[in-house]
């Protein structure tokens, strides 16, 4: 039989439909030749402001006297330590996190928001604020001090120990634990667990056989981050631990500008630079694992209210621990910068004792014999000058970076440089995740101090650095807002009648423009605490707030502790609002490390 | 009228289009109906200037559109899996494609005639997927495009919904009296909705016409086979003795379909037999 099936037939228009060929072609062109362009600019940044430092502290670490340094016992006792303290801040820090993360992977309760934004606030929290919370909270002239004295008992030296620093650890990365393991856990099926109860095994068994197991790269991961942060830590150790200990990070530093001896602090920058990359290394392989968990499944079905009284008391007691854990610090901050307890120096006459603002009134003294030519608020000033123009750099650098990244390349228009190109740009992210601050500021020292760059003298040396520590934040932040604008949208618009520059502006600028801003609050935060690399670059007459606090809470006397306590709370309020714009702004569901 | 004119289009090794050419004439709503990778989706994407073909060209009232970008050809593409836009509300996904100071106005009116009045504040992401499609639907049709090409706007519910939403997407098309080119891969929609159909296959067109004649007379054993089981009886164009001319088969004499159509008396023909076309007398 045969259909009816009636065709159009028409001339073919071979003219136009050439041009319109061409016109496409030369479009897509003309974004991957933008492309290679930006990737080609990006790499030439690292070169000459992540490479170059990097050879400078191989130029100066290579040398005979690197054999000294790798044979001496005392180089291994300080690696020893690193590994030890790091390795016993990990598993207290577990300890202290599973509990919280089990609570909020699989129960609802009320303040769980709260319990979250909380757990926001030792993430970019400065080191310098955290050592001087708990300076004023254990320290020798701490609240837990105070408090036994005024009790006529014994009064142990918590800070310049061990504990001190374990404490201050645990403070900083709980929180990850909390976050990594707890999203993690909170999509693992509840079911597998039951089913193994059904097959008779006790709560213990059905955990430690089903559980655990699924739960172990999340684990992992979590361990592993833990561990290279405690690894590089260096503010907390520097002014907590006090003289007595010294990690690789410490050593350096104390090698720099202690005993000037360069070549030494270079071959343990070489040291450092092995650990840290290889630990960088194992992570991201980890990480990579976790976003492909089995058995996902919505929170909706995993979570459950807290029924009987004894788990909503063990919720409780959980709860209360982590708020006292993450804020007793800055409470006791708080209120220690606001308590007068002791006489001045050559004060004459009564001491008065309570509530002051002494020590604010005095940040804005420019004594004689101090340390710096300027008054100590005007180091507040150039944190917040150095870190807008690190939110400048940084989103200068990420935001061509995480378009180039996410932007596919047309099909059939890959060629191999470019190719190349874009595997490039994504290790660079890693780079400076593998490279302790420290080591940064170690070869910016290095590379920067003479010709042909000579830097010391600009202001753009720190800001360049906190760029760089920044970037991967940054890039991480932007990324995956990018990635998620689906090319379905665009053409949606094209299809409604959005010219490409109304697409851009309606659909792009919204979706891109919040991450931006979460990203530059990154590191307006990141800049503002940063203390490892700015200790190295600091200038005497710039110096920053953590800069600052490290200067006065090293002095004697009652008005110096005062005022690093307080610059220390002006530097939280100024970190803690930003921290505060990221949550606000954060994207459900957008990696966060 | 939209005319498209041997289009061809290919993606490396595969032949996506070839040589398709067809025409929707205004205010007709044509189904494009194939497997899946049949190339409905590319055509569509060619027509909204989403794409450029290897060869061909798509006419509006005989004007070439060749070069012209997509914003600029008033023509609606309603997405298979909508493609709302995430960060704004329901009312503002419709009034995308407005302008002027009643845009919002007008997008609760389209709203409402959808079946979503008062949905205009809603977050599209809590939507259910009935409702997230309505949502689509309203912002393709609210700038009235003169072309709704249409990508499986049911493909991505369930069974009971889309049969719901098929009549009432035909009274919708029909009420606007828009001109539409609706892809799908399922023959009850493709059928049901339209005034003329587009059987595709590797790229190829098939068959075109009246849903009627498509589904009565497969042009070919494709096309039949892709519309469903059915058994081909051979028979013979014959004069009956009351003067009728009939199908003479193996299992009886049948009448002459309802359409036109030319067989010379005596001519050998195949006839398709399918279960719903039987009936006991």
């Amino acid at each position: 039989m045969d259909g009816d099936c009636g065709e159009v037939r028409s001339q073919k228009t071979e003219v136009s439909n050439q041009k319109s060929e061409g016109k496409s072609q030369r479009s897509e062109g003309g974004v991957s030749d933008f492309r290679l362009l930006t990737s080609i600019a990006i790499i030439l940044f690292f070169v000459v402001f992540y490479f170059y430092p990097m050879a400078a502290i191989i130029g100066r670490g290579v040398s005979p006297a690197m054999l000294d340094t790798l044979a001496d016992a005392d180089t291994w006792r300080i690696v020893g330590f690193t590994c030890w303290q790091a390795a016993l801040s990990t598993l207290l820090t577990l300890a202290v996190g599973l509990p919280g993360a089990y609570l909020v992977a699989r129960y609802t309760f009320r303040g769980q928001s709260l319990l979250r934004a909380l757990t926001a606030v030792p993430f970019v929290m400065p080191t310098l604020v955290v050592a001087a919370g708990f300076n004023a909270l254990i320290g020798k002239r701490g609240w837990i001090n105070l408090l036994l004295a005024s009790l006529r008992l014994p009064t142990p030296a918590l800070t310049h120990s061990l504990a001190a620093i374990l404490l201050a650890h645990i403070f900083y990365n709980t929180t990850i634990v909390i976050r990594l393991v707890g999203d993690y856990w909170s999509h693992l099926d509840p079911r597998l667990a039951q089913a193994a109860r059904t097959l008779g095994a006790n709560r213990l068994r059905a955990f430690a056989a089903v559980t655990l197991p699924l739960l172990s790269p999340a684990l992992l991961a979590a361990a592993l981050l833990v561990f290279i942060f405690d690894f590089t830590s260096f503010g907390v150790v520097l002014v907590l631990g006090g003289p007595r200990f010294a990690t690789l990070e410490v050593e350096i530093y104390r090698q720099t500008f202690a005993f000037f001896d360069l070549p030494a602090a270079a071959a343990l920058s070489l040291l450092q630079l092995a650990c840290t990359f290889a630990l960088t290394l194992i992570y991201t392989r980890l990480s990579a694992r976790l976003s492909a968990p089995a058995n996902l499944r919505s929170t909706e079905f995993t979570q459950k209210p807290l029924h009987t009284l004894r788990r909503k008391l063990a919720a409780a007691i959980i709860v209360a621990g982590l708020f006292a854990l993450l804020l007793s610090p800055l409470a006791a901050l708080g209120a220690r910068s606001v308590t007068r307890l002791e006489a001045e120096r050559g004060q004459r006459g009564e001491i008065q004792r309570g509530l002051t603002l002494d020590y604010y009134r005095a940040l804005f003294d420019n004594e004689r014999g101090e340390a710096f030519f300027v008054s100590p608020i005007a180091a507040l000033g150039n944190s917040i000058r150095y870190a807008l123009i690190t939110v400048m750099l940084s989103l200068l650098l990420g935001i061509p970076t995480a378009w180039a990244l996410a932007t596919p390349s047309p099909v059939g228009a890959v060629s191999t440089a470019e190719g190349r190109g874009g595997g490039l740009l994504e290790s660079l992210i890693l780079l400076p995740l593998g490279t302790s601050a420290i080591t940064l500021g170690l070869g910016f020292l290095l590379a920067f101090n003479r010709a042909p760059l000579n830097l010391r003298a600009s202001p753009l040396l720190i800001p360049l650095a906190h760029t760089l520590i920044a970037f991967p934040f940054v890039v991480r932040t932007l990324l995956p807002t990018w990635r998620s604008i689906r090319p379905q949208w665009r053409r949606a618009a094209a299809t409604l009648g959005a010219s490409p520059a109304k697409v851009w502006r309606r659909i792009d600028l919204p979706i891109i423009g919040r991450a931006a801003i979460v990203a530059a609050a990154f590191a307006f935060a990141i800049s503002l605490g940063e203390f490892g690399a700015t200790a190295l670059l600091t200038r005497p007459e710039l110096p920053t707030a953590a800069v600052a606090i490290y200067s006065f809470i090293g002095k004697p006397g009652a008005l110096n502790f005062g005022r690093a306590l307080a610059m220390s709370v002006l530097l939280m309020i100024a970190t803690a609002s930003s921290i505060l714009l990221i949550e606000k702004l954060r994207i459900k569901g957008v990696a966060e490390f | 009228m939209l005319t498209v004119h041997h289009l061809t289009k290919t993606f490396g090794a595969v032949l996506a289009l070839s040589e398709v050419s067809f025409a929707v004439k205004t205010g007709e709503v044509m189904t494009v109906i194939g497997p899946s990778g049949c190339g409905k989706s590319t055509l569509l994407s060619i027509i909204a200037g989403l794409d450029t073909p290897d060869s061909g060209d798509v006419h509006w009232n005989d004007q070439s559109l060749a070069g012209a970008p997509t914003h600029e050809r008033g023509f609606g593409l309603m997405f298979q899996d909508y493609a709302l836009f995430p960060h704004m509300s329901a009312g503002d996904n419709v009034a995308f494609g407005l302008s002027g100071n009643d845009k919002h106005r007008t997008a609760s009116e389209i709203l409402e005639r959808v079946g979503l009045a008062g949905f205009e504040k809603r977050d599209v992401q809590t939507l259910s997927g009935g409702e997230q499609q309505r949502v689509a639907l309203a912002r393709a049709l609210a700038p009235r495009p003169r072309l709704l090409m249409l990508d499986e706007p049911l493909g991505a519910l369930d069974r009971a919904l889309r049969e719901q939403l098929t009549g009432e997407l035909r009274a919708l098309l029909r009420e606007f009296g828009q001109t539409a080119i609706y892809v799908t891969h399922d023959q009850q929609e493709a059928f049901g909705i339209a005034d003329t159909v587009m059987v595709m296959n590797g790229g190829r067109v098939e068959q075109t016409g009246n849903p009627e004649s498509v589904y009565r007379c497969p042009a070919n054993e494709w096309v039949r086979r892709f519309l469903g089981p059915g058994r081909l009886i051979e028979g013979r164009v014959e004069r009956g003795a009351d003067g009728e001319i009939g199908i003479s088969t193996t299992i009886g004499t049948w009448p002459l379909p309802p359409h036109e159509w030319s067989a010379p008396i005596g001519g050998e023909i195949i006839l398709l037999l399918r279960a719903e076309g039987v009936r006991k007398k």
